[in-house]
């Protein structure tokens, strides 16, 4: 795997006033090459609003190629510390390295209403060939012939998998998803599980998956990390392979660990498989 | 486990329900099963009463069998009012009931009208008028288009720009004519001026408004996406604003028109206004009712213009109606 070139982001202690200069404030450096440097390099992350701490040191390590869900609380501040990984957030402090082409997936579709699909995929985009590798992107996610369609006719499904679409034609080296999938019905969700994981393996890109939903985090991620009162309270791999069943007693047993770290009190596994059906 | 209970459809105490009627009534009236078996719920559905229970109502819809009445179109009925009005005008006129000094009749309107066209006099100083509106409007816009997106844009340019602008704002327009005067005299300048500045604040403060509006998800988003500042302007804040920017451009035209009006019966030597002056020294309120007609005609056409350019610019909006 070679590295891509990185930026890193020396979050500055002083109080930058929030003008609409997007990267202005941020000074950004090029960091060394090095084989084994992680894709994402978190130190001492802090964010906090109006005095409350949302974010109180965050250390997160996400290699090249891994698959990461956070899960948290509503209100934890997961979205807050995938926008500073985003780059979006000019007033949090510590130490961020993250490669330099990302890209982001917001819980919204986030579509220009005036821009066609295709033009939406392509947005600033500055290759020769960006026009044709939109379209396959939106092949690759199905929307194969959507192209001139204004994102208005588009049901929130497609929407959603034109912002997949949008994210991956930039190859990037770390894809953000801030719970893409939330707004989805249970069958949709399932065929974006099957498309983000083949979609994942192909291009590789270093992945953080924002989620509410612990079953979505196991079936998808190569680890998982709880955000509790502002720290990363849990951080495990998932030892599961490819196909991953929730039958499988390490799904359940991964499962209830999650559940009792979010404080959930876990009466739905015993259902065993009758919850299956109704997994949403 | 909730299931709901369904009455049977008419219950025993329906009144005044359309013969026909086939709509179901909904008992509001929810039973709470406490077992959570599938079983359970089924038995209790079975177990509903077989009508209506007192809380329950039966819509009154539309009997299927009864004939479709046949509207008369709407623009039909939209044009009675004023083919009454002009009917009245007419038998006032030809009675002698509205003398001829204080309003022409519609059919010596007509008359005067087709004669002004034929002999030149009507197209040459129309011609003049939309000049002066054209090249007001057109100076007025751009200025007022840079201006919006400099203060738009930037916090100084807001600063410097947007407190004068409002400042000025609170003038009226006719207000300026006498200055105006002896700035440029009596010449085309001062039309197009006076055109141009009322014109320039509707557009403005509009655009202005709609810069500022535009989403700030979608500008978070052009910084994901890396469009830079230009991109940012030419992808995200110009469409988004320019729903704004055509709100204000049909104010700007309706506010030409009256400026223009004004400005052409105080001083001018041409142009339909002129005209219309120039037959007040003469009782001819013949000509008068044309210039009027032809402003009238004039403003609808502009506000049909500006629509049909939001048709153009908008479809995005009207992407679901267009399928
Ligand atoms: N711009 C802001 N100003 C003030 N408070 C904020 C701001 N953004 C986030 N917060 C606060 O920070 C906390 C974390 O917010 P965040 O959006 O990161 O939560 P989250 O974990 O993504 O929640 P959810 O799962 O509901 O999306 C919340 O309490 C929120 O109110
Ligand atoms: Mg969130």
């Amino acid at each position: 795997m070679t590295t891509a070139p990185a930026t890193t982001v020396p979050t500055p202690t002083a109080t930058a006033p929030a003008a609409a200069a997007p990267a202005a404030t941020a000074p950004q450096a090029r960091a060394g090459d090095g084989a084994s440097q992680p894709a994402v390099r978190v130190r001492g992350v802090r964010r906090e609003f109006a005095g409350r701490e949302v974010l109180a040191g965050i250390d997160l390590d996400i290699a090249a190629g891994e698959f990461v869900a956070l899960l948290g609380r509503s209100g934890s501040g997961k979205s807050t510390l995938l926008r500073i990984l985003a780059g979006l957030d000019s007033d949090a402090t510590g130490q961020a390295t993250v490669p330099e082409r990302d890209a982001v997936v917001f819980q919204d579709p986030r579509l220009l209403p005036w821009a066609r699909v295709l033009d939406n995929v392509q947005l600033g985009l500055r290759h020769r060939d960006a026009r044709a590798r939109a379209t396959a992107a939106l092949a690759e996610v199905g929307l194969g012939g959507r192209e001139r369609a204004w994102p208005a006719t588009l049901s929130g499904g497609e929407a959603q998998r034109a912002a997949l679409a949008r994210a991956l034609v930039r190859s990037p080296g770390l894809l953000l998803l801030d719970e893409p999938f939330g707004a989805l019905d249970a069958l949709t969700r399932i065929r974006m599980h099957s498309l983000l994981r083949d979609l994942c393996r192909r291009h590789r890109p270093a992945v953080l998956l924002v989620t509410h939903d612990v079953d979505e985090a196991i079936l998808l991620a190569d680890r998982v990390a709880v955000l509790t009162d502002g720290r990363l309270s849990l951080d495990e791999p998932v030892r599961l392979g490819g196909a991953r069943h929730r039958a499988d007693p390490t799904f359940t047993a991964l499962r209830a660990r999650l559940l009792t770290e979010l404080g959930v009190v876990d009466d739905e596994a015993s259902e065993g498989d009758g919850h299956q059906a109704e997994y949403c | 486990m909730t299931s709901l209970a369904l009455g049977s459809r008419g219950g025993a105490d329906d009144v005044g329900a359309a013969p026909g009627s086939t709509a179901p009534t909904a008992t509001a009236a929810a039973s709470t099963a406490t077992a959570p078996t599938a079983s359970a719920s089924a038995s209790a559905a079975a177990a509903a009463p077989a009508t209506g229970g007192p809380g329950s109502v039966t819509l009154a819809l539309a009997d299927p069998d009864r004939p479709p009445r046949r509207p008369v179109p709407k623009s039909l009925r939209r044009l009675l009012g004023p083919a009454l009005l002009v009917a009245i005008w007419q038998v006032g006129s030809s009675t002698g009931w509205i003398r001829e000094d204080v309003l022409a009749g519609p059919w010596t309107v007509l008359h005067t009208g087709y004669s002004l066209a034929a002999d030149g006099t009507l197209g040459d100083n129309l011609v003049i008028s939309l000049r002066r509106v054209a090249l007001g409007l057109a100076l007025g816009v751009t200025v007022a288009l840079v201006l919006a997106l400099v203060s738009g844009l930037f916090q100084l340019g807001e600063d410097l720009v947007d407190a004068p602008v409002q400042i000025l704002r609170a003038v009226p327009i006719l207000g300026l004519v006498p200055l105006a005067i002896v700035w440029f005299g009596i010449g085309e300048e001062v039309k197009v001026f006076l055109v141009a500045l009322g014109t320039a604040f509707p557009v403005y403060i509009n655009t202005f408004a709609a810069i500022r509006g535009v989403d700030g998800r979608f500008v978070e988003l052009a910084h994901t996406v890396r469009l830079g500042r230009l991109g940012l302007i030419r992808r995200v804040v110009l469409p988004g604003a320019l729903p704004g920017f055509l709100v204000g451009l049909r104010f700007a035209l309706t506010i030409s028109w009256l400026i223009l009006v004004v400005s052409e019966q105080i001083n001018a030597s041409s142009g339909i206004g002129y005209l219309m002056d120039q037959a007040r020294t003469f009782g001819q309120t013949d000509i008068i009712v044309v210039g009027l007609a032809v402003y009238g005609i004039l403003g609808l056409l502009s506000d049909a213009l500006v629509r049909l350019l939001e048709r153009r610019t908008l479809v995005w909006r009207r992407g679901l109606e267009a399928r």
